[in-house]
Order: structure tokens, then C-alpha cells, then sequence
């Protein structure tokens, strides 16, 4: 055992921090605000840094015990941290990561009236999010799930004058409510059956026992559950709807929360759980499935949004399917080798779309861009190589992780050529799309107007009207530079499977097992990835045909495509059928039965007519007290009278 | 020697006059001087008992019931005056200030 390394103070600084914005934001100067938060992410990422120094492999799994919190019994449950190879993963990229786009909120957000709100916010999102990753008990990572979920509605709704804002939070917050309900019960189940949510405990009671192959049992039941969490939070089908709207937020929001760190929580949490997962192989099947599907689904629609953010949004919800397909696969090292890269790139991708929107002020449509190659020149090559990253080219960091889910998927024991071949399609459908926003966004001809008639109220930005769309402040860009960095380079930590071997200590040395078979396999490996670069490539070129030698032609192909194409570009009417199937009839529902039946007629009513029943009586009753002083001397008598007769009766039986 | 019967439904006559003029008269003095009657109509019945049945305690209660009777004329007759000085009447109905 190392001395400690006070892993408390990571997750606690950004709490500092938001506390101290949120109390005393308000007075502060923005500069003093900035100050504030940026040095506690900045503490909070440099402590993390320190203990990745200190710590070896040897001393993990490390664990922090902070404080007690729930005795009951044999159970237990404290304020415990636990670190090893893979929340130190997550622990990086989150601190890394979340600190890079507090440094580039700083310029993006500084127009903005509620400047101290956002920092506080942000602050205390990680603060939630480091507490999941680092929790040592699913009850402590709950802390911190529906923590994260509240930090993102609250910042989806961080401009939350504008009606669609605080409808995409209450609706981010209300789906994952569903998905937490999932999440509950298999935490239900974890502590009837094995008396503790400790995951050392838990998963040591699990380890023994052997694959439930037979169809359904306790483990699988708990898997499947714990996906139905993770689907809500990572945004999988079916629930995951709210992520599109969830860009109402702020666009720094979009990059940490919604592509970054967040919505990867749910990986983490089959990952951190790939113990129970292992031995329910039905459940690593819906999870593989879900997955598949969800990244064919997402990328599909992505294909014909315009809204340059909203591309952005379903192709994490893509990517997001790719990490949960590679821990369907049991390739839970590749999921969260992904993560990582993703992390990298789409936070970039975001980060970057926001210096775009920030250069035209505040328009979103890629239609009414084009052309800003030129204006904004370090925003094109940080999102080109974010782009490249993204469609899989070598030797970009995606190309490593995507490519390693797509061997995974194709030779894993749990894999198959199905899963392979859906996921190849989809990096078409990425590559495609991606270039498809590169193109119109940096190509051709600027098609906005005139930036004067800055903000246009959708976005908050106002201020810096002159004409022409320009570039971000060197606040924005330097964060951008060093996230283009990782994602050209941040790939090559998985090179010779280096990265599977650093968490071989999680995840178990299948990998070993595997590397024998890799050699025999190694041609396989060498023509699948030759497919998957020359799917890259041509949904490029497929890109680069339609959008810049033959511009005329995706009208032509939607107009052919007529009903489906229409279908496509409103998201499969997903939306609108939930709200046919679950939002009117609970609404409908609650307005004749809970509302106008049973709160006005019941309720209401009861109250109402005790209140009028008593009034009634009271109106008769009052004229006995006349204000007539012998009058009430006759009542006296009369009652006297009558208790005498009374006695006198009790007497005489 | 006369029975104690007699005592009684004199007592219980001067009882209801009291009553019977406490709810039917309106002048606060008439009321007043009911009040007396009826307290004496119960001192009569106290000493009444008392003589039957050879018990002092009837006797003393008497002298206790015309102590405190004294001293509630005393108050209550002030109290009238009061109220005649700035109502300039004695008729009970007319004194109804609290009534709604």
C-alpha cells in the first residue's frame, strides 16, 4: 500500500469551486469567476495527474475510505473512493478533458449575463461526474449518475428563459428517470442476493459462479437491468431521445457533458460491472444489440440534419452505440478504449462547432454556412482532424478504437460477422456524414448573411457585430489545438494492444488468451482493416461528391427517396410517436382521472362540502345565541330542568 | 314541629319566582333583586336541611352564601350604576353593544 493519496480532494475541489461561484458568482467580476473555476477543475486535474505519478500497477485497486454513511446491519455503504486501471482512465479523460473545456467556456461564455451560474454549474457537474467514476459501492455511483443528470439539466436548460431549452431539461432529465428506475432495481437485486454494493464484495461473490447459459436467471435479469440504467444515461435505444435536445444547451455543455464525459457513464458502469456481465451472456447479447443498433439507427438520422449541432448529437448517440456494441462483445478494454478517443474527438467536434456558431454568430444551420475555410482557419483544421478522427483514417485516434471494436465485434466469442457488418456500415454512414458537415460548413460558398444582426437570440451571443464570421478568441482555441492534438495522437497509446494490456488487471487476461489467436487470425485482422479505412474513405469521397463536385445531387437523391427521405430527416418520427404512445395518454390520463376525477371530485369535493355542511349548521344553530342575556338564562334553566328530570328519572327506575 | 316538606316547596317556590322573574323582567334592578331571591330561596333549603338533620355544615354554608351575596351587590349595584351613567338606561335588551 502507497501513503495515501487523498483521492478525496479530486472530486472535492470542483465542489469547492461551485460553491464558492455560486455563492459569491453573482458580485464577483467575470474575471474573478473564471478565475474560481478554472483553478479548481485545473486543481482537480492536476491532483489527478499527481496520482497518476504517484500510483503503480502494483497498488491497484487502491481504495480510500472518507467517512462512514450507511451501517445497517451486515450491510454497508460509505464514502469510499476506489481507483484502478480503468477509473483511472475515465479519471483522466474527465479531469483532462472537463478542465480544457472550462478553459474554452471562458471565452465562449463570456458575454453571456449569467456568466458565474455556468461556472458554477460546470463545477459541480464534475464534481458529480468524478464521484461516479471514483465511488467504490454502486450506492456512491448512484450519488453521482443522478448527480451528472441533474448538473445536465441544469445546464441544458441553462438559458432556461427560452421554452425549448427547459423543455430538452425537463425531458434529458425525465428519460433518464426511466432509465434510473432500471438501474434501482438491479441494485435492489445486488443487495438481496449478495447483502452489499461494495464491488469488490459483490463481485467477488459473482466471480465463481458460472455463466448462466441457460436462458434467463439472477444475472441476467441484473445485467439487463443495469443496461436499462446505462441506456438512459448514454443514450441508447429507445431512450435515447433526450440527447438530440439536450443541444439547447450551451455548446461547452454539448462537448463535456453530452459527448465527452457524461453520456459515457453508462459505459463505465457496464464496464466497471463487466464481473456480472461476463456470466450472462444473454445480457452481454442485449447489451451488443442494443448497441448495433443504436449506431446504425443514430447515424442514419444523422445523415440529413442540418443543424451542424444535431449532426453532432446523433452521431455520439452513434458512437455511444459502437462503445456499448465492443461491451456486447465482451470487449469491454476496446468500449472504453473508445470512450477515451471519443472523448477526445467529439469533444473537439463539439468544441469546434461552437467556434463556428460563435464566427457566425449564433447560426446553427449548416445550410446558411459554406465557405469558412478561410475566415476561421485554425477552427477548419482542428475540426478536419477531429473529422478524420471521427470517420476512422488512419492514423487517427478513432481509427484505432473503431477499429479494434470492429475485430472485437468480428472475432470475440461472443461476436459475429453480423455485428461486424453493422458496424461497418455505420463508419460509412459516419465518414459520410461527418464530411458532409465538413463540406458545408468549410467549403463552397458562405451562404449567412452578414453577422450584424448578431445573436438572433438563439444562442445568448451578442456583442462583436461586425460583418464578416471571424475567428475565436486564442482563450477558444488553444483548447481546441490541444484536443486535435489527442486526437491525433491519443490513438497510439492502443498500438500492439497497449491498451487492453494496461487494463488486463480489470478486465482479466481473456486478451492473453486472445493474443495467441490473433497471430493465427492476424491476415483476418489485416483485411478488416483494410475494409474499415476503405469504408472511411469512400464515405469521404461519397461526401466530397455530393457536396463538392456535384452539389445538385442530394436534392435529387432526397426527391427520389421522397417518403423515406422524409422519414429520415424527422428522426423516424420517433419523437412523435412516444408522445402518441406514452406522453398523451399520461397526460390525457392525468387530467380526466388524477386531475378533474380524482383531485377535484374527490379531494375538492370533501373538502368543499364538510366546509359548507359545517357553515349550514352553524347558520341554524346561531340563533340560539341571540345576544338576549334572558334568553340565555332560559337555556340555562331549560338544561337545568331538564338534567333534574333526567336525575329525578334515574331516581325513580 | 313543621316538616320538612314545607321548607322545601317554599324554597322551590321562591326558586321559580326568581327564575321566573329573572327571564321575564328587562330592568337590570328587577333581575337583580331575582338573583337575591333565588340564592335565598336555596338558603332556605340549606337551613332547612340543616335543622333535620342536626348538621351544622347546612348553617355555615348559609353565612358563606350571604357573605358572597353581600359583596356581588356590592359589585353589581356598582356595575349598574356604570352602566346607567353612560347608557342612561336600565333596560337589559338596550344594553347590547357586543351583540352583532
Amino acid at each position: 500500500m502507497t501513503s495515501s493519496l487523498n483521492l478525496w480532494l479530486i472530486p472535492t475541489l470542483p465542489l469547492a469551486g461551485a460553491a464558492i461561484n455560486g455563492i459569491f458568482g453573482k458580485k464577483s467580476s467575470r474575471t474573478a469567476v473564471s478565475t474560481v473555476g478554472l483553478f479548481f477543475s485545473g486543481a482537480a486535474f492536476a491532483w489527478a495527474l499527481s496520482v497518476v505519478l504517484r500510483i503503480s500497477a502494483a497498488d491497484m485497486p487502491y481504495q480510500e475510505y472518507i467517512a462512514h454513511w450507511i451501517r445497517s446491519g451486515s450491510f454497508s455503504a460509505d464514502f469510499a473512493l476506489y481507483l484502478d486501471q480503468l477509473s483511472l482512465i475515465m479519471l483522466m479523460v474527465v479531469t483532462g478533458v472537463g478542465f480544457l473545456i472550462h478553459i474554452y467556456s471562458v471565452g465562449y461564455m463570456w458575454d453571456d449575463p449569467s456568466y458565474y451560474r455556468f461556472f458554477a454549474y460546470l463545477n459541480l457537474f464534475m464534481f458529480f461526474m468524478l464521484t461516479l467514476i471514483l465511488a467504490n459501492n454502486y450506492l456512491l455511483m448512484f450519488i453521482g449518475w443522478e448527480g451528472v443528470g441533474l448538473a445536465s439539466y441544469l445546464l441544458i436548460g441553462f438559458w432556461f428563459t427560452k421554452d425549448s431549452a427547459a423543455a430538452a431539461g425537463k425531458k434529458a432529465f425525465i428519460v433518464n428517470r426511466i432509465g434510473d428506475f432500471g438501474f434501482l432495481i438491479a441494485l435492489f437485486l445486488i443487495i438481496q442476493n449478495y447483502h452489499s454494493l461494495n464491488f469488490t464484495q459483490v463481485f467477488d461473490q459473482v466471480r465463481p459462479l458460472a455463466p448462466e447459459t441457460a436462458g434467463a436467471g439472477l444475472l441476467t435479469a441484473i445485467g439487463i437491468l443495469l443496461m436499462v440504467g446505462a441506456c438512459g444515461k448514454s443514450a441508447q435505444i429507445p431512450l435515447y431521445v433526450w440527447l438530440p435536445d439536450a443541444m439547447e444547451g450551451p455548446t461547452p455543455v454539448s462537448a463535456l457533458i453530452h459527448a465527452a464525459t457524461m453520456v459515457t457513464a453508462g459505459v463505465y458502469m457496464v464496464s466497471r460491472s463487466h464481473v456480472i456481465f461476463e456470466r450472462a451472456p444473454s445480457a452481454l447479447m442485449v447489451v451488443a444489440v442494443i448497441g448495433t443498433l443504436t449506431a446504425l439507427f443514430a447515424a442514419t438520422i444523422g445523415i440529413a440534419q442540418t443543424d451542424i449541432k444535431k449532426v453532432l448529437a446523433y452521431s455520439t448517440v452513434s458512437q455511444l452505440g459502437y462503445m456499448f456494441m465492443a461491451c456486447g462483445v465482451g470487449a469491454f478494454s476496446a468500449g472504453v478504449f473508445h470512450l477515451m478517443t471519443h472523448a477526445f474527438f467529439k469533444g473537439l467536434l463539439f468544441l469546434a462547432a461552437g467556434s463556428v456558431i460563435h464566427a457566425v454568430g449564433g447560426e446553427q444551420d449548416m445550410r446558411k454556412m459554406g465557405g469558412l475555410r478561410s475566415y476561421i482557419p485554425w477552427t477548419f483544421m482542428t475540426m478536419g482532424i477531429a473529422t478524420l478522427a471521427i470517420a476512422g483514417i488512419w492514423p487517427f485516434a478513432g481509427f484505432w478504437s473503431k477499429d479494434e471494436i470492429l475485430w472485437k465485434a468480428y472475432s470475440s466469442e461472443h461476436g459475429s460477422w453480423v455485428f461486424w457488418l453493422i458496424g461497418v456500415i455505420t463508419a460509412f454512414i459516419t465518414s459520410f456524414y461527418m464530411f458532409r458537415l465538413l463540406f458545408m460548413t468549410f467549403f463552397g460558398d458562405y451562404h449567412g448573411a452578414n453577422v450584424d444582426e448578431h445573436g438572433r437570440g438563439s444562442h445568448g451571443h451578442d456583442g462583436h457585430g461586425h460583418g464578416e464570421p471571424h475567428e475565436s478568441p486564442m482563450v477558444m482555441l488553444v483548447p481546441l489545438m490541444i484536443l486535435a492534438l489527442l486526437s491525433l495522437f491519443g490513438g497510439l497509446v492502443g498500438y500492439h494492444n497497449g491498451f487492453e494490456h494496461f487494463l488486463e488487471p480489470v478486465f482479466g487476461s481473456g486478451a492473453t488468451a486472445e493474443a495467441a489467436g490473433e497471430a493465427a487470425n492476424s491476415g483476418t485482422e489485416w483485411l478488416l482493416m483494410g475494409i474499415s479505412v476503405l469504408v472511411a474513405f469512400s464515405g469521404a469521397g461519397l461526401a466530397w461528391l455530393l457536396y463538392i463536385s456535384k452539389p445538385y445531387l442530394p436534392q435529387k437523391i432526397a426527391d427520389g427517396l421522397g417518403s423515406f427521405y422524409q422519414a429520415v430527416v424527422n428522426k423516424y418520427y420517433v419523437d412523435e410517436l412516444y408522445a402518441k404512445l406514452f406522453v398523451k395518454p399520461l397526460i390525457d390520463g392525468s387530467t380526466t382521472i388524477l386531475w378533474q376525477g380524482i383531485d377535484r371530485k374527490v379531494i375538492d369535493d370533501t373538502v368543499n362540502n364538510a366546509a359548507d355542511g359545517a357553515r349550514h349548521v352553524s347558520d341554524e344553530v346561531r340563533h340560539m345565541q341571540s345576544g338576549n342575556l334572558r334568553s340565555y338564562a332560559g337555556w340555562i334553566a331549560a338544561g337545568s330542568a331538564v338534567v333534574i328530570a333526567y336525575m329525578i328519572w334515574l331516581g325513580v327506575r | 314541629m313543621v316538616p320538612l316538606s314545607y321548607y322545601l316547596v317554599l324554597s322551590g317556590f321562591l326558586f321559580a319566582c326568581g327564575v321566573t322573574g329573572f327571564l321575564i323582567k328587562r330592568n337590570i334592578i328587577t333581575i337583580f333583586m331575582s338573583i337575591e331571591l333565588m340564592l335565598n330561596g336555596v338558603n332556605l333549603s340549606f337551613v332547612a336541611f340543616a335543622a333535620h338533620w342536626h348538621a351544622l355544615a347546612g348553617q355555615i354554608f348559609v353565612f358563606f352564601v350571604m357573605v358572597v351575596a353581600a359583596a356581588e351587590s356590592a359589585v353589581g349595584l356598582a356595575i349598574i350604576i356604570a352602566v346607567y351613567r353612560t347608557r342612561e338606561t336600565l333596560n337589559v335588551d338596550q344594553v347590547n353593544l357586543l351583540k352583532l
